[in-house]
């Protein structure tokens, strides 16, 4: 299982938990795996989110390999100028 | 995890200062920008705008428009028959052409292509639109109250709690811990509002296009442009063309600096092209500019921060709103993932709120929210230095977050360089030289994401030897020049053996578009991989020629080498021997990579600037300026300082001068250069630029963006240098003489 830190907006449609445990190994688990344990959240990823994984940000790679200790946090999709 | 890209290693190209190669082109005049293009038969489109801030289309009436000798094509919002299934892009369709109603002064309600600008302007004047005016709301404290003129009912998104007003389409809430019983451990709270006005990003070149469509759905468009990947699947989209058939090419570009990240026009120039069968050309006024395309949000802010007699933030917390124009969207979360973020705090907690107003749709500039999110934080925290009597750098080295630090928007830092940036600020002698009388100086720390995306290069190596590069960005910021040296250092040929050109859509895979300070972090990655995936290929001809194993060649200086002596004796095969017989050794040679590039390294930059107020006019002149920034590696050390000092230059503009103003009837007042004062060169300084390197471990070559952060201190550092030096602290920008003056009076 891995532990994802969700903002504060987002904790709100997670029943109130700032944390939540999702079983995943990469970045598309993790985001299948958050739809299907908390449906309150779909609108908000189909949206689009950034995830930072051990402190990188990343975007889209659903590859991307997540270990079960790495810190997970998920952020508003990023937009630059 | 991904392994670090970054291996250290002496460089001989980049870090170099050669002359940029697009700047004869420019300086000449022969460079070709969006306006530049013309095409036999060629027509003008013209386009009609709104008066109003928000009026119901009631019917407009073209018939005498379309009769007039000359005019080819009329179109309004009728004549879009495809309506896009998903709700950004279809904002973005009745942006660009209004459909039952005009959302703020210069929305687009119908477009005429004629065969002289004349004919159009005059074609214009002939269409009769009937309007019933509606009630407006265009500052972003109005539009949040209870029964404010509401821009478009429904589109509320769910992390906004039920009793706000519906013009509120969006809410993100970061921080952590408990501000409240941080500032019961404070020894000062202070506690804020301030407004930021919206402003313009000011780019020279105005928007500007020349489009064709047959009918059968096969078209060309040439645009200016910082994405034409993003132009061509918008316009696809919103016209329900088929992405492969819309080939885009983009041109030279005159500054955008975000506000050429979105489309704006260029489906009404492809719709006028379809309907008259002719080229279109479309190139805005600078009143259409100002009018009709986003500048950034304004905002209003308030701030809480406590702090102890030591220096030390004990809670802190933010409520960003930010006005979004006249669709949902917006960047109050940025502001509150920003403001914070150079900061190791135990408690903070900031909130954004998304509102939507009667004004042209916001739009991204240069490190979008990072700015309005700096500029209350550090602002109050320069107010606890002056009264806690602190000094302003060593209170935020105190505070400042490191490696290690969770940051105020939840992850935890890698590597960073804020401290190298404050340290090199406080050895710097800037800070230690003299000031005089209403002089005042300031310091402000800022923050930048920075991040990567899609991205696709090819590198062809030619008969001769000689190097063709195509990237897929529009070169905004020097890419062109930086990515010629990544491949040059990577190849270990010359500089001047390699070119690089910007291709068209039809000519590479997906780019995202040039933001986000991403091109040299992700374009450059891109370019040393087709640069190595181009050397294994020649290593493979050269093993091939001399009758060994490919495992056996090493490259280096731009030639093969045996690998060692058990390889075999053999004189080294330069690039140009190798390409020379290419044909014979299996074909032309070329090198590609195509990449989602991920992990971009974030930035810090502290800036320190002087000013002087003038007691009688309230006038602000800025004396003295250095930015201090961590650039990873500097691919080309004048481009980066250059970014640095623009970055600099625009908020001094947006701190001093720069504003939208609108009337009481919704309308800007004020859509010229004449009266927006962006800075010129006689209000400027020489803006030293001071380079670090604390290397990007996710770059082969330690590279973060640097084009974005710049602009996030100078607010915030110019309006506490303006603080000190008039004694009363200013709470609103742009700090315009007349409201210094108020400041000053009401002391």
């Amino acid at each position: 299982m891995v532990a994802v830190r969700l903002w504060g907006s987002l904790a709100e449609l997670a029943d109130g938990q700032q944390t939540v445990e999702i079983k995943a190994a990469n970045l598309r688990q993790l985001l299948d795996g958050l739809a299907r344990d908390y449906p309150a959240l779909k609108p908000q990823l189909e949206r689009g989110v950034s995830v930072s994984i051990d402190g990188k940000i990343y975007n889209d790679t659903w590859a991307t390999p997540i270990e079960e200790d790495s810190e997970v946090v998920l952020l508003n999709r990023l937009v630059g100028g | 995890m991904p392994k670090d890209e970054y291996t250290s290693r002496d460089f001989k190209v980049v870090g170099t200062r050669p002359i940029r190669p697009d700047g004869i082109e420019k300086v000449t005049g022969k460079a070709r920008y969006g306006a530049d293009i013309s095409a036999p038969g060629m027509l003008w489109g013209a386009i009609l705008r709104s008066p109003h801030a928000h009026a119901r289309i009631k019917g407009i009436d073209t018939s005498k428009a379309r009769a007039m000798k000359g005019v080819k094509a009329v179109i309004t919002r009728a004549d879009f028959t495809h309506q896009p299934e998903d709700s950004g892009m279809a904002d973005i369709l009745d942006n660009c052409m209004a459909g039952d109603k005009a959302r703020y002064d210069g929305h687009a309600v119908a477009a005429v292509a004629a065969t002289s600008k004349s004919i159009a302007r005059a074609a214009l004047a002939a269409i009769e639109v009937d309007y019933e005016v509606l009630p407006h709301v265009t500052d972003v404290d109005e539009a949040m109250k209870t029964g404010a003129p509401v821009v478009e009912p429904g589109r509320q998104q769910e992390s906004v709690p039920e009793g706000y007003c519906e013009n509120v389409t969006g809410r993100s809430q970061y921080g952590h811990g408990d501000p409240e019983s941080g500032f019961e451990q404070a020894d000062l709270i202070v506690e804020r509002s301030f407004k930021t006005a919206a402003t313009h990003q000011g780019y020279i070149e105005p928007h500007a296009c020349l489009a064709t469509l047959d009918s059968d759905g096969q078209g060309d468009l040439w645009v200016c442009t910082q994405g034409h990947y993003m132009v061509r699947n918008v316009c696809a989209g919103v016209l329900g063309l088929d992405a492969g058939q819309l080939r885009v090419t983009a041109s030279e570009i005159g500054g955008g600096f975000g506000g050429k990240t979105h489309v704006w026009m260029e489906p009404t120039a492809l719709m006028l092209a379809r309907k008259s069968g002719k080229p279109v050309k479309l190139v805005l006024s600078r009143d259409e500019v100002f009018r009709a395309t986003g500048p950034t949000a304004s905002s209003s802010v308030d701030v809480k921060i406590g702090m102890t007699s030591e220096g030390k933030i004990t809670g802190a917390t933010a409520t960003y709103r930010l006005q979004a124009g006249a669709y949902p969207g917006g960047i109050a979360f940025l502001s509150a993932m920003c403001g914070f973020a150079p900061y190791d705090l135990e408690n903070v907690r900031t909130e954004g709120f998304e509102v939507m107003t009667n004004r042209p749709k916001a739009a991204a500039y240069r490190a979008p929210g990072a700015p309005m999110g700096a500029y209350p934080v550090e602002s109050v925290i320069d107010e606890l230095c002056q009264k806690l009597d602190l000094d302003p750098l060593e209170t935020r080295l105190k505070n400042a977050a490191r490696e290690g630090t969770r940051s105020s928007y939840g992850p935890t830092y890698p590597a960073i360089g804020l401290e190298a940036t404050l340290e090199a600020a406080k050895s710097h002698p800037h800070w230690s030289a003299p000031l005089g009388e209403n002089q005042g100086r300031g310091v402000a720390c800022g923050f930048w994401f920075n991040f990567g995306g899609d991205t696709c290069v090819s590198l062809m190596v030619n008969p001769d030897g000689t190097v063709s590069l195509s990237e897929g960005n529009p070169d905004i910021g020097g890419s062109r020049a930086s990515m010629t040296m990544m491949a040059a250092e990577e190849l270990g040929v010359p500089l001047d053996q390699v070119r690089t050109i910007i291709a068209d859509t039809a000519s590479l895979g997906q780019n995202e578009v040039t933001d986000g300070s991403r091109v040299t972090f992700a374009v450059g990655l891109a370019t040393i991989k087709a640069a190595r995936h181009a050397i294994e290929i020649m290593k493979e001809r050269a093993a091939m020629t001399w009758g060994i194993d490919p495992e056996a060649v090493d490259w280096r200086d731009g030639a093969a080498h045996p690998a060692g002596p058990n390889a075999g004796k053999f004189p080294p095969m330069t690039i140009k021997e190798i390409a020379a017989i290419a044909s014979n050794t299996g074909g032309p040679i070329a090198g590609h990579h195509e990449v989602n590039a991920e992990g971009a390294g974030v930035s810090f930059a502290t800036h320190m600037v002087d000013t002087e107020v003038d007691p009688e006019t309230g006038a602000v002149k800025v004396l003295r300026y250095t930015v201090f920034q961590d650039a990873g590696k500097a691919v080309h050390p004048d481009y980066v300082e250059g970014q640095f000092q623009g970055g600099a230059a625009q908020g001094i503009g947006w701190a001093i001068n720069e504003e939208y103003i609108y009337g009481d009837d919704g309308r800007l007042q004020n859509a010229g250069f004449l009266d927006y004062r962006i800075p010129v060169a006689s209000d400027l300084p020489m803006i030293e630029p001071v380079i670090l390197e604390i290397p990007n471990p996710g770059h082969p070559y330690g590279v973060r963006g640097v084009g974005e952060t710049s602009i996030v201190p100078p607010l915030a550092a110019i309006a506490n240098s303006v603080s000190r030096a008039a004694g009363v602290r200013l709470t609103s920008l742009p700090m315009s003489p007349p409201r210094v003056l108020a400041a000053l009076k009401a002391q």
